[in-house]
C-alpha cells in the first residue's frame, strides 16, 4: 500500500494535493496533543477547533488525491497505511511541540503561509483545489486570528513570554525557507495555472508577518542556507515517532471497520 | 450529572437561620415553576449547594476530557478522530459554560479551580478509570454519557435559571456523544473478533462504574429531600438509575453483547433488576484510591503551572494595551 504503483494521469497535482493534505494533518495531530494541557480552557478548545479545521482540509485533500491516483485508496489508507518516506508535509508540521509559546510561533508561520497558499488556490485552474481552497481559506483566517493574536501577546508581555517566543522563532525559522525553494513540479504546476508562484506566496506571507512581529516586538531571524524538504520526503527524525503514534491502532487491526 | 460528592455538601444551614419571609416566598417560587435568576434573593444553603454542584459538573467535565484525550492521537480512522476531538471540545466548552453559570453565583471561575487542583472539590469518579484500549471511548460515549443524559435532561428545568438554561445546550452536545459512542460499539461489535472482545472488555469495565454514577441508593442519600424541593433535582437516584437500566440492556442486546451481571433479569412490570453494587468500591474511588485519581488530578496541575507563564503573559499584555489606548 505504501508505493504508488498505478499509473497516475496527473503524477504532479496528485504529489501537490498530498503534499498540503500531509501538513494539514501531521499539524492537526501535534496541535491536538495541546487539548486537555494548554494554559486555559480556552486555549482547549482553540486548539482542538484549529485541529478539527485542519483535519477536515485533510481529509478533502486525501479524498481528491485518491479520486487523482485511481486506485482505491481512501483517506485511511494514505493517512495510516504511508510510510514516512512517503510522507510530503512540510518539515515544520512535525516538530515537538515544544512550550505553548513555540506551539503558537510554528502555528503562526505555517497560518500566515498557508494562507497566502490557499487563498491564490482558490484562482486555481483545477476547480476542485479551487473548491478545497476556498472552503480552507475562511477557516485559516481564523487560525491566523489567533495564533498571530497570541503571537503579539506573548513576544509583548512579560520579559519571560517574550524570551521564549523570540527562541522559539529563532529555533522555527531555518524551517522556513522550504517552503519558498520551488522546484521543478511546483514550476510546473504554476505554468499551468493550478498553484499559484511560490515567489509570490513568500511576498505574501513576509508583507503578513513583518506587522505582527513589529507588534509582538520581535526581530525576524536571517535567513539560513539549510533546509530541510519534507515536501519532498527527507523528513526531521520526529515525523517516524508521530506517525507511530497515530497510526498503530489502526495497522495492528488490517481490514477493520471502525 | 457528577454529583456524587454532594454526600458532604448541603451546609446545616437550611432549617435555621433565614428569613422566614423571604424564604416561604422563595419556596413559593420554587413551587411556582418560576426560575431563580442572580440577582433574586436565595437562600445561602440554596447558593451553597448550586455552586457545588455546577462547579463539580465542570470539574468533571475538565477532567473528563483526559482519558478520552488519551486515544485522540491514536483514533483508528479520520473520521473517528474528528468525531473524538470535536467531543472533548465540547466537553471544554460545557467546562467553560458551567464555570460561568457558577460565577453567577458569586464566586470565580479562578477560585473554583484552585479547589480542584488542591483537592478540596470533587469531580465525578468515573473519570479515575482508564481507557487503555480504543473501546473504551466507545463505551464511555454509549455508557458514560448515556448515564449524564439521564442526569442531566432533569437539569434543564432546574429552578436555577442559568444552570438550567446551561444544561439545554449541554444536553444537546451529550446527546451526540452518546449516539457517536454507541455507534463505535456497534462498529466494534460487528467488527472482527478481535475488535468484539475489545468491546466486551470495556463493557465489562465500565458496565459498574456507570451505575454508580447517579451517586448512592436513596436509603443512603440524606440530601435527596432538599434537594428535590428546591428543584435542583427533580428525581432520585434509584429512579435515574432505574431509567438508565431500563434504557441500556436493550441496547446491549443490539450488540450483541454481555451484561457483566449475572443476576439481571426482566420483572414482571417490564423493568430490569441489576445485582447489587459495589459501594465499597465507589466509596473508595470516591476518596481518591481509584485507578488514576492521582494521575488526573497530576495531569491538570501540570497543564494549569506548565501554562501560568502563558496567562501572565496575557495579562501583562493586556495592561500595556490598556496603558497605550490612554496615553
Amino acid at each position: 500500500m505504501s508505493a504508488v504503483t498505478a499509473p497516475v494521469a496527473d503524477r504532479a497535482l496528485m504529489t501537490y494535493v498530498l503534499r498540503l493534505a500531509d501538513t494539514a494533518l501531521v499539524l492537526a495531530q501535534r496541535l491536538s496533543a495541546w487539548i486537555g494541557h494548554s494554559p486555559a480552557i480556552e486555549e482547549d478548545l482553540g486548539c482542538a477547533n484549529i485541529a478539527l479545521d485542519l483535519l477536515g482540509q485533510a481529509r478533502l485533500l486525501y479524498a481528491y488525491a485518491g479520486e487523482l491516483e485511481g486506485a482505491g485508496r481512501t483517506e485511511d489508507d494514505f493517512a495510516y497505511l504511508r510510510e514516512e518516506c512517503d510522507f510530503l508535509n512540510a518539515t515544520m508540521a512535525e516538530l515537538p511541540n515544544g512550550d505553548f509559546g513555540q506551539t503558537i510561533v510554528r502555528q503562526c508561520l505555517l497560518d500566515l503561509w498557508r494562507l497566502e497558499l490557499f487563498e491564490r488556490l482558490t484562482q486555481s485552474t483545477d476547480v476542485r483545489l479551487a473548491q478545497i481552497a476556498a472552503k480552507a481559506v475562511k477557516e485559516i483566517r481564523y487560525h491566523v486570528r489567533y495564533s498571530s493574536g497570541w503571537l503579539v501577546r506573548l513576544g509583548d508581555g512579560t520579559d519571560e513570554s517574550h524570551q521564549r517566543v523570540a527562541k522559539a522563532l529563532t529555533t522555527l525559522w531555518p524551517y522556513v525557507t522550504e517552503w519558498f525553494a520551488e522546484d521543478a513540479m511546483e514550476q510546473a504546476l504554476t505554468e499551468r495555472g493550478v498553484a499559484p508562484s511560490v515567489a509570490a506566496v513568500q511576498v505574501g506571507f513576509e508583507t503578513r508577518l513583518a506587522p505582527i512581529l513589529r507588534d509582538a516586538t520581535l526581530t525576524r531571524p536571517v535567513d539560513v542556507d539549510y533546509r530541510w524538504f519534507g515536501k519532498r520526503s527527507q523528513h526531521s527524525e520526529h515525523l517516524g515517532h508521530l506517525l507511530a503514534d497515530l497510526q498503530s491502532l489502526h495497522r495492528a487491526h488490517p481490514g477493520a471497520q471502525w | 450529572m457528577y454529583t456524587q460528592g454532594l454526600l458532604e455538601a448541603i451546609p446545616k444551614a437550611v432549617s435555621a437561620l433565614e428569613d422566614s419571609e423571604r424564604m416561604a416566598r422563595f419556596q413559593a417560587r420554587i413551587d411556582a415553576e418560576e426560575k431563580i435568576e442572580p440577582k433574586d434573593w436565595m437562600p445561602d444553603a440554596y447558593r451553597q449547594t448550586l455552586i457545588r454542584q455546577i462547579s463539580q459538573h465542570a470539574h468533571s467535565e475538565i477532567v473528563g476530557m483526559l482519558p478520552e484525550g488519551n486515544w485522540i492521537s491514536r483514533a483508528p480512522s479520520l473520521l473517528r478522530k474528528s468525531i473524538l476531538i470535536a467531543k472533548v471540545q465540547d466537553e471544554g466548552g460545557h467546562g467553560a459554560y458551567l464555570y460561568s453559570a457558577a460565577e453567577t453565583l458569586g464566586i470565580a471561575r479562578s477560585e473554583l479551580i484552585d479547589q480542584l487542583l488542591s483537592g478540596r472539590a470533587k469531580y465525578s469518579s468515573i473519570f479515575n478509570y482508564p481507557t487503555p484500549s480504543w473501546a473504551d471511548i466507545a463505551a464511555i460515549g454509549w455508557l458514560v454519557d448515556g448515564a449524564a443524559i439521564m442526569n442531566q435532561i432533569p437539569l434543564c428545568r432546574c429552578s436555577y435559571g442559568p444552570y438550567a438554561r446551561a444544561m439545554v445546550r449541554v444536553c444537546k452536545e451529550e446527546s451526540f456523544h452518546q449516539r457517536q459512542g454507541y455507534h463505535a460499539m456497534l462498529s466494534l461489535a460487528r467488527g472482527t473478533p478481535a475488535q468484539q472482545r475489545m468491546a466486551q472488555d470495556a463493557l465489562n469495565r465500565w458496565w459498574w462504574p456507570a451505575l454508580m454514577m447517579f451517586g448512592p441508593p436513596d436509603t443512603a442519600s440524606q440530601h435527596t429531600a432538599v434537594s428535590v424541593r428546591w428543584k435542583i433535582k427533580r428525581f432520585t437516584n434509584d429512579e435515574l438509575r432505574q431509567k438508565f437500566v431500563d434504557f441500556t440492556v436493550p441496547q446491549a442486546q443490539f450488540l450483541g453483547l454481555t451484561l457483566p451481571d449475572a443476576q439481571l433479569q426482566q420483572a414482571a412490570d417490564g423493568h430490569y433488576q441489576i445485582g447489587p453494587l459495589d459501594w465499597s468500591e465507589f466509596n473508595a474511588v470516591l476518596k481518591g484510591n481509584g485507578p488514576c485519581n492521582a494521575e488526573r488530578i497530576a495531569e491538570r496541575r501540570a497543564a494549569h503551572a506548565d501554562g501560568a507563564w502563558v496567562r501572565a503573559a496575557a495579562i501583562a499584555h493586556a495592561a500595556k494595551r490598556a496603558a497605550r489606548a490612554v496615553a
